[in-house]
């Protein structure tokens, strides 16, 4: 069985290495024998490999005692979070070859739970993308079909977790970037709670809406990584100071749990196999015991609206930084100051970044601000009290992570709108602070990964993942791991 | 247009970034599609008050101790662009002259 | 024309806490360059601020000194903008919404007691520092250390209540006191401790609609913002009289030629956008917590003074006894038992004296002669026991070890002189030696008593107690004692 452990969930493969069943280093080892193997050329969900990191990586997680609950457990890692083993680009020029002398939180708790990062995977640049198409160091492709995108910004560890790479992954979410990545891959795709999950390492995007998300092919995986990694973190004054919420009972069943159903949201616009993903998610739950409630909600277009001036404001500031000065790319002739911030940054960062600084900078701008980034956080209060108002006759919404399957790759890259209205059903999550989370539904008539999206009140995740649990076992209590879709190589 | 060539130009200067003077109007026509769709907003009843904060209340503030996190100068600089006995390096800084 | 002047003073203090505003690298001052630098302070990818609360108290400590009104949430924002010495291009500040509003700072000038109203306190990072570009091989460069960026600075705004540069300079004055008082910043303005810059404005005398402002920085010492605000209001004026604007600038002052430089700058470049700090939740300061820092504070240096003025003292011994809290405590305690004035007099030159040869604080004063020892040694001087010169002689041994007086005196093998029974031979001696003062005295001219009692002194070695040498030599010389 060693030469199949990449296809074992994390749960299966930490008790393995456990138990001496088989080595951290076997463990990792073999996403790279197999599926890499197959895969990684067309996919490209990796932009940096290290050997000899992931070696050093193996052997570390042995001297952390060996009885990690992650332990040997190989985790693909999004390069917008800081690794001192791998260097961390955010898919930018502007970053090339930068090696942050500190690792985030979320990666020294994972190596404490015994994991070892085994890549680092490949990125919309900044987390400001949904396709993966807007990286510096070239696309990441749908392994399910190589001429559509694997979704973005967290195309590279969505993609790595569906082909088998490793069977955990990090992103980050700031407007959908873990979950409509992971409907597009065919994977579970989590967004915490705001203030669950330390950002400090994640490299800022939008602050008050970023938070680091997990990848994986099983719920119960899920469940798994969240139980290591949130909770509160003393060099990140925005996590919550009371204990996360214990996601242990996540095999618990839905019986009595009520469900929102807010079918204006999917009338048009929405493709016709998504909302059939929708109404067989519906149906297993309703199997399992839960109750669909039928509801109104505010439309997705204002939380749009509101997301991209909160989150250009929040990233013109965020990106500042990178100036040629202490780190990263610094322009080939700066003869004064002033050339060296504008050609470092005009160089450097991508069109799309650009944009958005620019956006951003205008909102907060001398005159504007009331107008543009005040009325957004008006708007945005008003968006997080009518989710609260939803969940007074609900557990959680089941709505679509994605209007669209995956689109083809070039498909919306001149059109900077239709790509931002593809996040039309995950921005809302971020806005209010509440817990998403993509649920594979199986494929489409073209072999295309279809989702859902699960949203819940602060600190719902528990029962973010029951319902999720409910669906991956089709509303029956079923084994311990139901088989992942994989995709087929054609 | 809502953004129109000064607006861009002003907002270029302010961010540090340099457009191509070929490109101006077409950015000016791409954030003016942005601004135009999110003039949306204006249809919701939004009040005045403050907004809220999004950053969970109650956390503890720091205590005021020294060295958890401190960097050596080689790890300091080890990323600089240009660094020179123990300082980061610029082109020179010109007191009365914003850069 | 006759003008007024307007100036509003903006104030910097740097904290001596022992970590940063927001990480937990060291605060201090001086070590080698990039060298207390963290990925938060140096504005690395992914490094997220966490407020010192030590640097909150001693704002609440200052608010709460200057009797401003202490906001229960406050909100730090972030103030963007450009340069080589801001790791993160964006300073963590207060803008809407400070920690403190209002309050005043108590001056006396001139005998006068002046209250200065205050705007405003709010808490904030300081930047980077940067250098003057030099040269590198064939290049021209400039330094950045970011060893400073990052450490807690208090900014202080008053309302445009100063109307002259002495002003000014005695709310510095003041102002460097009270937090050296306070404990919170050590406001040594060569240091960059305490900084200050001033808006300035002229209107025709009579009128009430304020000028046109500038802003003048770079004023590195109180000396320097006397000179650079009286620099400012002439060229105001001058330029007015010569029918000229004021045009809106900022300026630098340059305190070695004396001379003011407009700064250049874009349009634009003054557009910050301010916007809260997503990364950091609302400053929320409780009753419980304002209370523990009320009584935190000591008693203030204006109460001091107003205490060593009700004991009889001038103004000015008031002042400079006042000028550190353990000097004017020990000073309270000498005091207690003492001749206020003599007890003054002797802390104001001697002890002063001391402590500025030797480098002490007056803390290091009290360890070395505490209170109740010096209270002895200016009870003797004052019932007359301890002659001048020998109590100057004790007072030196003091400072240097251990020691009761009347220990110091054997241990150095000092007699003091004061009984007839010594000191009448030495009287003897003198009148014999020098007849011709002696007649003098004797035939009316009383000043020569004086040089008599210098003799004797000198003859004793500077140890009988000249009361009783003068007593003595008045008897013997009315008396027309023997060897006459």
């Amino acid at each position: 069985m060693s030469a199949e452990l990449w296809r074992r969930s994390a749960s299966a493969l930490a008790a393995a290495v456990r138990d001496g069943a088989a080595t951290a280093e076997a463990a990792v080892e073999s996403g790279w024998e197999g599926p890499a193997a197959v895969w990684e050329s067309t996919v490209h969900a990796v932009v940096h490999a290290d050997r000899g990191a992931r070696a050093a990586g193996a052997l570390a997680a042995g001297e952390t005692g060996g009885r990690g609950a992650l332990q040997g457990v190989p985790v693909i890692v999004k390069d917008n979070l800081c690794t001192l083993d791998y260097p961390t680009t955010c898919g930018s020029k502007i970053l090339a070859g930068y090696h942050p002398p500190y690792d985030a939180t979320v990666i020294r708790r994972l190596r404490a739970a015994g994991a070892v990062v085994t890549a680092k995977g490949n990125m919309d640049e900044f987390a400001m993308g949904s396709s993966t198409e807007f990286s510096a160091f070239g696309p990441t492709r749908n392994p399910y079909d190589p001429s559509r995108v694997p979704g973005g910004s967290s195309g590279g560890p969505a993609a790595a977790v569906a082909y088998g790479l490793a069977p955990l992954g990090l992103g980050s979410d700031t407007g959908g970037s873990v979950r409509q990545p992971a409907a597009f891959c065919g994977v579970y795709g989590l967004k915490p709670t705001y203030g669950r999950l330390s950002r400090y390492g994640l490299v800022a995007f939008g602050s008050s809406l970023d938070q680091v998300g997990i990848f994986a092919r099983h719920a119960g995986d899920v469940a798994l990584a969240y139980g290591v990694l949130a909770g509160n973190d003393r060099f990140d004054a925005t996590t919550r100071p009371d204990p996360a919420p214990d996601v242990s009972g996540w095999d618990d069943g839905v019986a009595g749990l009520r469900f929102g159903w807010p079918e204006n949201l999917w009338g048009a616009g929405v493709e016709a196999e998504v909302v059939d993903g929708l109404e067989a998610a519906a149906g297993w739950l309703e199997r399992a015991g839960a109750r669909r409630v039928p509801l109104q909600f505010l439309p997705g277009e204002y939380s749009v609206a509101t997301y991209y001036l909160v989150a250009t404001a929040e990233a013109s500031s965020n990106l500042a930084r990178f100036d040629g000065v202490r780190y990263g790319f610094r322009a080939a002739t700066t003869p004064d100051l002033r050339a060296l911030y504008t050609r470092t940054r005009s160089e450097g960062f991508g069109p799309e970044v650009q944009r958005r600084i620019l956006l951003g900078t205008y909102a907060l701008s001398a005159g504007y601000y009331d107008a543009y980034y005040l009325t957004a956080q008006r708007a945005r209060a008003r968006i997080r009290d009518e989710y609260r108002n939803a969940f007074r006759s609900c557990d959680c919404l089941l709505m679509p992570a994605s209007p669209t399957l995956p689109f083809r790759l070039g498909e919306k890259t001149d059109d900077p709108l239709a790509m931002y209205l593809s996040d039309i059903f995950t921005i809302g999550a971020n806005l209010a602070g509440i817990p998403g989370l993509s649920v594979p539904v199986g494929l489409s008539r073209d072999r295309l990964p279809r989702a859902v999206q699960l949203v819940g009140p602060e600190d719902g995740e528990p029962v973010l993942l029951r319902a999720a649990r409910a669906i991956e076992t089709r509303g029956a209590r079923a084994p311990q791991e139901p088989e992942f879709a994989w995709p087929t190589k054609g | 247009m809502t953004i129109r060539r000064e607006d861009v130009e002003r907002i270029a200067e302010l961010a540090r970034l340099e457009i191509p003077e070929g490109r101006i109007e077409r950015v000016a026509a791409e954030l003016s599609a942005v601004l135009d769709f999110v003039g949306a907003l204006s249809r919701l009843e939004l009040g005045t008050e403050a907004p809220p904060r999004f950053a969970p209340a109650g956390a503890p503030l720091r205590a005021d101790e020294p060295n958890g996190r401190r960097l050596s100068n080689h790890d300091a600089l080890a990323m600089a662009p240009e660094a020179e006995e123990g300082f980061f390096i610029v082109p020179p800084i010109v007191e009365n002259l914003e850069p | 024309m006759a003008y007024e002047g307007v100036i509003g003073l903006e104030c910097h203090i740097q904290l001596k806490t022992r970590s940063k505003m927001f990480c937990d690298c060291p605060a201090g001052f001086g070590a080698a360059p990039n060298t207390n630098v963290c990925p938060v302070c140096l504005g690395l990818p992914g490094a997220l601020p966490v407020a010192n609360r030590a640097a909150i108290d001693a704002a609440l400590e200052l608010g709460l000194a200057l009797g401003s009104t202490i906001r229960g949430r406050s909100v730090f924002a972030r103030k963007n903008y450009f340069y080589p010495d801001m790791p993160k291009n964006y300073q963590i500040t207060q803008y809407d919404q400070p920690l403190c509003e209002g309050g005043a700072l108590e001056v006396m000038l001139e005998g006068a007691a002046r209250r200065f109203e205050l705007t405003r306190i709010h808490v904030e990072e300081d930047t980077g520092k940067s250098f003057h570009p030099e040269r590198l091989g064939d290049r021209r460069i400039s330094r950045v250390d970011f060893n400073r960026a990052g450490v807690p600075l208090l900014e202080l705004v008053t309302q445009p209540v100063f109307r002259v540069p002495a002003e000014c300079a005695a709310f510095l004055t003041a102002l460097r006191r009270l937090v050296r008082w306070l404990e919170i910043s050590d406001g040594d303005m060569e240091k960059g401790q305490l900084r200050c810059d001033a808006n300035v404005s002229v209107h025709a005398a009579g009128t009430t609609a304020l000028g046109t402002k500038t802003e003048i920085k770079n004023l590195n010492s109180i000396r320097g913002v006397e000179r650079g605000v009286t620099a400012e209001l002439a060229r105001q004026q001058r330029t007015l009289d010569e029918g000229g604007r004021i045009e809106q600038a900022t300026l630098l002052y340059d305190a070695d030629h004396d001379r003011l430089a407009v700064m250049r700058s874009k349009e634009h470049a003054h557009d910050y956008r301010y916007f809260p700090e997503p990364d950091l939740p609302l400053l929320e300061v409780d009753a419980a917590w304002i209370e523990q820092a009320r009584s935190r504070l000591p008693v203030l240096p204006w109460a001091r003074e107003r205490e060593f003025v009700a004991l009889g003292l001038p103004w000015y011994d008031a002042a400079v006894l006042s000028e550190h809290a353990e000097l004017a405590e020990y000073a309270l305690e000498v005091m207690r038992g003492s001749g206020v004035k003599l007890a003054s007099n002797w802390l104001m030159t001697e002890v002063l004296r001391v402590l500025k040869e030797r480098d002490w604080t007056p803390a290091r004063w009290r360890a070395q002669v505490p209170a109740a020892r010096f209270r002895d040694l200016l009870a003797r001087v004052a019932d007359q026991s301890l002659p001048g010169p020998v109590a100057k002689q004790v007072f030196g041994w003091m400072c240097d070890g251990p020691g009761e007086v009347a220990e110091l005196l054997e241990r150095h093998g000092v007699r003091v002189q004061s009984s007839s029974a010594e000191l009448e031979p030495l009287v003897r001696a003198v009148l014999a030696e020098h007849p011709g003062p002696v007649a003098q005295y004797r035939a009316g001219k009383t000043a020569t008593l004086g040089f008599l009692v210098g003799q004797v002194m000198k003859k004793s070695g500077g140890q009988a107690v000249p009361q009783v040498v003068q007593t003595l030599l008045k008897r013997a010389l009315d008396d027309g004692s023997p060897g006459a």
